[in-house]
């Protein structure tokens, strides 16, 4: 089935079986290989990309259905040199160890944050109506869906609190 | 994955129609719950039809006040509506407790609702399961049950509903709009949407081959103390073992209306008016809690594992009771 999409800024034509998901479009098409593949199932956010600007799980969704979409991967935030703020983040506070949940903790946080200041509320904020603080305890809830094996999460924590101005 | 035929719809009603024909059919929404099942073969449709791009997504006011959320809706837009935030509290806040970030800003209105159970004899095709393959058993019933009911549960099946947001919705008395193949629409109350499983566990819903689901209607907000309590083996990113969701009113001390849904405790959202009526007109009083727990709870019944949901219960709602009723949170 043929499809037309924006990868990184880059339109891409592709034709695919309707079965392909979209992170084995990226790895496996596009030759991504930057988004990862943890459980294939929705439990563990490695394969987290943006679509459109929102953070999506791309293991859960059919590549075919993003016709004209606008897909972000690790690849697309920042390069060599040129590292985005939460990318820079995680390499000042060591916020990996093996590094494999990592490109899905870095674009998970980046849309995270613009969720934030767009107030979304989140299960712990005390009240749904006010602006959100990002506090730890908001940090580690909306970052429930990246899960790391090797337990970096007081690291990522720090990363995520620096970029998003938590600990003033 | 099974191949499977893809199709995209331009309308409700030709959604509809084109389902209303076609063999082993299913919609994809968010496709959280969809794919997932699909790539371990549990569901293998010969034609799934792409509604993602209907224009389901919008929150409207109705006439009487009340709110209409499209089919599409994501439930992360849901829950950071202003409408929603402000009058339907227990509904944002059953939202935010489900699932994470990235699954709530693809799983959608229609999709949340028809989602199938967590049961993992379901979800493991060695096993037999009533649900999966009628008539082939149910290996929950002396197998891990922990998860499972223990209300309206039947010797056939015993999975549970797992959605956080219909357990509110449901004690909103909120009502589904449906479109069918043959060009009609229809209101179900959310209520009357699920069946019990009886001996036909895989019939999970009153929907009709081709129903579409195309929105949710809450009537006008109620206003009281809304509640909702997730209780869970983890904090966050994890479904519900019992859940509450609570809209209470007091007048001059006393209870004047009280709404309750429950989670986790059976193959659909469960409401039971009884307890509603018992506690309306009431002072609280920890007496009160217990003797509404006993009408819920008349003809709860343990398989093993799940024994504890039934002092689980009974504790979940007193603390929420107690915090609807001016105690703490
Ligand atoms: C790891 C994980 C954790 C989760 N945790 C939670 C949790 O804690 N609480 C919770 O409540 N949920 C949880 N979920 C489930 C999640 O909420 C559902 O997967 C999601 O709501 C389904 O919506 P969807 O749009 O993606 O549905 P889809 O997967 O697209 O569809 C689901 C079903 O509904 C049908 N359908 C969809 N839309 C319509 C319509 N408009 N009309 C008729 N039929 C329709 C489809 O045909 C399909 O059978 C979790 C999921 C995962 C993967
Ligand atoms: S409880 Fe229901 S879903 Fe689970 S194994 Fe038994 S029949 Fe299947
Ligand atoms: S690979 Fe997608 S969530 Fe684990
Ligand atoms: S750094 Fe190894 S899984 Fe997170």
């Amino acid at each position: 089935m043929h499809l037309t999409l924006t990868v990184n800024g880059t339109e891409h034509a592709l034709d695919l079986d309707p079965r392909t998901s979209l992170l084995d479009m990226l790895r496996d098409h596009l030759d991504l290989t930057g988004s990862k593949k943890g459980c294939d199932h929705g439990q563990c956010g490695a394969c987290t990309v943006l679509l459109n600007g929102r953070r999506i799980n791309s293991c859960l969704s059919l590549a075919v259905m993003h016709e004209g979409d606008e897909i972000t991967t690790i690849e697309g935030l920042g390069e060599e040199g040129k590292l985005s703020p939460l990318q820079a983040a995680f390499v000042a506070h060591d916020g990996y160890q093996c590094g494999y949940c990592t490109p899905g903790q870095i674009c998970s946080a980046t849309a995270m944050l613009g969720e934030v200041e767009a107030g979304w509320p989140s299960h712990v904020s005390d009240n749904l109506e006010d602006q959100p603080q990002l506090t730890d305890a908001e940090i580690s809830e909306r970052m429930s869906g990246n899960l790391c094996r090797c337990s970096a999460y007081p690291n990522i924590v720090d990363a995520i609190s620096e970029v998003g101005g938590g600990r003033k | 994955m099974k191949a499977f035929d893809y199709q995209r719809a331009d309308s409700a009603q030709a959604a509809a129609a084109m389902a209303a024909n076609a063999q082993g059919v299913r919609f994809i929404a968010g496709g959280t719950n969809l794919l997932d099942l699909m790539k371990l073969e549990i569901e293998r449709p010969e034609t799934v039809i792409d509604i993602s791009r209907l224009p389901l997504d919008a929150i409207e006011d109705t006439e009487d006040g009340g709110l209409r959320i499209g089919a599409l809706v994501t439930n992360s837009d849901l829950a950071a509506d202003a409408r929603v935030r402000r009058d339907y509290e227990v509904l944002a806040r059953a939202l935010l407790s489900g699932a994470s970030g990235q699954l709530r800003n693809k799983a959608t209105t229609g999709g949340n609702l028809l989602q199938r159970t967590r049961c993992f004899y379901f979800y493991n095709r060695a096993m037999p399961c009533n649900k999966r393959e009628p008539g082939s058993g149910c290996a929950a019933l002396e197998g891990r049950n922990r998860i499972h009911a223990i209300l309206g549960g039947s010797e056939h099946c015993i999975a549970t509903h797992p959605s956080d947001m219909a357990v509110a919705m449901m004690a909103l008395g909120a009502s589904v709009e449906i479109q069918s193949p043959d060009g009609k629409t229809k209101t179900l109350a959310l209520s009357e949407l699920y069946r019990l499983p009886g001996d036909t566990p895989h019939l999970e819903t009153e929907l009709e081959q081709g129903d579409l689901i195309t929105g949710v209607v809450l009537p006008a907000p109620v206003g009281g103390r809304q509640i909702y309590r997730k209780v869970r083996d983890r904090a966050s990113y994890a479904f519900a073992l019992v859940s509450v969701a609570a809209v209470i009113g007091l007048e001059d001390g006393k209870i004047g209306s009280a709404q309750l849904a429950f989670g986790g405790l059976a193959p659909m959202p469960w409401r039971n008016s009884d307890l509603e009526d018992a506690l309306i007109g009431q002072t609280p009083s920890p007496e009160l809690w217990g003797r509404a727990a006993d009408i819920l709870l008349a003809d709860a019944k343990g398989h093993g594992e799940n024994d504890f949901k039934i002092a689980l219960a009974r504790r979940t709602l007193a603390h929420v009771l107690d915090a609807a009723c001016g105690g703490e949170k």
